[in-house]
């Protein structure tokens, strides 16, 4: 195919137009890396009257934790129960729509209003829900005899956090399964029920198949997701409690920065989840590139 | 094997489309039917019902010694090659044929045996391994093919499996499908709108036109006879020249006319019968005006208007004549050549 260029006559312009998304990039993003990257090689005493050179000490330091080997270990679990929960209904959902629409106007959007939510909003609202004391879903799970409280069980404030993340990623990864769904071409799926494959079976073997690019392209934006971009709902719901069960490290990073004030382990943690999202970043733009696997 | 019988069928879709209206067609064990007509008559729709694929509205279908109307695709024993193939672009070529029989439970080694055999006939041996976007499209459509037989089922269906292809490969395939089938003997359903294709491959010849069938026939007898005006114009090309009685009556022709039943008020006239020669004392004679020559290889078009200055006429003549566009020139056909219709019916009489 061919491409369009535009030839710009004069020297400066292509500069001015790129600057305000470079310098935007500069402030916001290269600096703070920067800062972060700079900060993680020192340590300060507890007053923060004297900086020393460390090297790799907050690194060693920090591997060693059980504190934060805890909260690897808690993210792992958060960022996986968020992300089959959000794709697994998210695909379900989009399924029955599709079935229900098959290209025709649709109550899709409905569904995609989950997603204009802010975090932190989404957080209060299941922080309301989930109340134990003023929430309907306690009410109701005391009523089969369960005693939910998350502010005492670990477990109950996980699941809190993982549902409320899940939630507002339901409607994104919806807009993405729908769509992939409405390209599967209907003679593919009419071919194979002649073939003789049953309902589900079409669904395995013929549109899941077709859908995997999608799959995978919403799985690494979804880890990415609960790993770094739910601080809000943990903020909003638990704050990282009860006795750090939903302390993922995101949420460690401010906690151990911004409240202990112990600026060079926070420093190295933000470094630990730069090097994440870039790793993260790599493998999903590595797979795209042969992400047509059929 | 299996005969099939449409029962009064009708289909109308969600939201009032009345696509296929009072089909009632008999189709013997072994026979290769086509159906033809132009977009939109319900040719697809109709084959669509027999795969199972569309709800039968209204009527009765028998495939073999089973009402199917209630069965699923899946349990009604035919196959279809779809017009965009629909090969599961996931899967191996082999993979492709295989899925039938895998989900029917068929065993590992018969499955194989099948498969191959299959791929030795429409010579796609070579490409079990590819996956189909490897493929031209003319591999496609065999692998399509070899994906309907390798289930050895009792009926073929074809929604324009050639329309995709090019010209030339279209008519190598079409020779191909028919021998393949006449090998196999399995009861087939072809749709097509192209005449050509459906004249060359059918025993017999469904001419459907906005959901009803205007005729059934070998392709000989549709040519040669049509039931009606529609049918005239659409199987034969280029196509019958219609004109009024009335119009040749006052040109001297009232003698070729004569045969004709009285209500007989259009009048068909193939350009092939058309010549410039004159024929024996009884037939056509009309005086035209050549607007335009088209030479085709084979053949040649001449488009004429008769000396009342509006009729239009297409003559086909096999060789190229010695005449200049504008040249007055006599045109003459037999009177058994005419074909002749009632205008308010389109109905052939006789
Ligand atoms: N799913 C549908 N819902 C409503 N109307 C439909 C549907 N499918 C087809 N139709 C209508 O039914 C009529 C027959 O359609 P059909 O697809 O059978 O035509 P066709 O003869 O196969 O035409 P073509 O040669 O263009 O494929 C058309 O008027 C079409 O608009
Ligand atoms: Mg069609």
């Amino acid at each position: 195919m061919q491409t369009k260029r535009t030839t710009f006559s004069g020297y400066w312009l292509p500069y001015a137009l790129l600057a305000p998304q470079v310098i935007i990039t500069l402030i916001f993003f290269i600096w703070p890396a920067g800062q972060a990257l700079y900060q993680s090689v020192l340590r300060q005493d507890i007053f923060g009257l004297r900086v020393t050179f460390v090297g790799l000490d907050n690194f060693r330091r920090l591997m060693e934790d059980p504190l934060y080997l805890n909260s690897m270990q808690m993210t792992l679990v958060f960022a996986v129960g968020t992300t089959v929960l959000s794709m697994a209904l998210a695909l379900l959902f989009a399924v029955m729509v599709n079935n229900m629409i098959r290209s025709r106007d649709s109550y899709s959007t409905l569904l995609v209003w989950p997603y204009a939510v802010a975090p932190a909003i989404a957080g209060v609202l299941w922080w309301f829900i989930f109340n134990p004391s003023i929430g309907i879903l306690p009410y109701m799970l005391d009523m089969v005899g369960y005693d939910w409280n998350h502010r005492r069980s670990g477990t109950d404030a996980m699941i809190l956090v993982i549902i409320a993340a899940a939630w507002k990623q339901i409607s994104y990864n919806f807009i993405f399964f729908l769509a992939g769904l409405q390209s599967v071409p209907q003679s593919l799926i009419e071919a194979a029920a002649i073939d003789g494959a049953s309902r589900a079976k079409r669904f395995w073997t013929i549109v899941f198949p077709l859908l995997s690019p999608i799959t995978f392209f919403l799985l690494v934006v979804n880890i990415v997701y609960a790993m770094f971009d739910t601080f809000g709902i943990i903020h909003a719901t638990t704050e990282g409690g009860p006795a750090q069960a939903t302390n993922i490290l995101v949420y460690k990073v401010y906690r151990d920065g911004f409240v202990g004030l112990n600026l060079g382990s926070s420093a190295a943690q933000s470094v630990i989840l730069m090097t994440i999202v870039i790793a993260l970043t790599v493998i999903q733009f590595r797979y795209i590139e042969r992400r047509v696997n059929y | 094997m299996a005969a099939i019988v449409m029962d009064n069928l009708h289909k109308v879709y969600a939201g009032g489309v009345r696509a296929v209206s009072d089909i009632m067609l008999d189709i013997a064990d072994g026979e290769f039917v086509v159906l033809v007509g132009p977009s939109g008559c319900g040719k697809s729709t109709l084959l669509r019902m027999v795969a199972g694929l569309e709800t039968i509205t209204e009527g009765r279908l028998t495939i073999g010694d089973r009402v199917v109307n209630a069965l699923e695709p899946a349990e009604r024993d035919i196959a279809m090659v779809f017009q965009n193939y629909a090969l599961y672009p996931h899967m191996s070529v082999f993979n492709n044929l295989a899925y039938g029989l895998r989900n029917r439970g068929v065993l590992k080694p018969e499955i194989e045996r099948r498969v191959r055999e299959a791929a030795a006939m429409l010579e796609i041996g070579a490409f079990l391994d590819r996956k189909p976007r490897q493929l031209s499209g003319g591999q496609r459509q065999r692998v399509a093919m070899g994906r309907a037989l390798v289930r050895e089922p009792a009926v073929f269906l074809f929604d324009e499996p050639l329309s995709n292809l090019d010209a030339k490969l279209r008519v190598q395939m079409r020779v191909e499908i028919k021998q393949l089938q006449r090998r196999l003997g399995t009861t087939s359903l072809y749709v097509t709108h192209d005449q050509l294709e459906a004249m060359t491959m059918a025993d017999r010849l469904v001419v459907l036109n906005g959901g009803r069938i205007e005729q059934v026939g070998t392709p000989m007898d549709v040519y040669s006879r049509p039931a009606t005006t529609f049918v005239a114009g659409f199987i034969g090309s280029p196509a019958m020249n219609m004109l009024p009685a009335s119009l040749l009556r006052a040109n001297g022709n009232a003698d070729a006319l004569s045969g004709l039943p009285g209500n007989a008020d259009l009048v068909g006239l193939r350009p092939e019968d058309i010549g410039l020669d004159a024929v024996a004392p009884g037939g056509v004679r009309l005086q035209a005006r050549l607007d335009l020559l088209e030479p085709a290889g084979a053949e040649t078009h001449l488009h004429v208007r008769l000396i009342d200055g509006k009729t239009r006429m297409t003559v086909r003549l096999s060789h190229v004549p010695g005449l200049t566009e504008g040249a007055d020139l006599v045109l003459h056909a037999p009177a058994a050549a005419l074909h002749p219709f009632e205008a308010e019916s389109g109905h052939r009489l006789l």
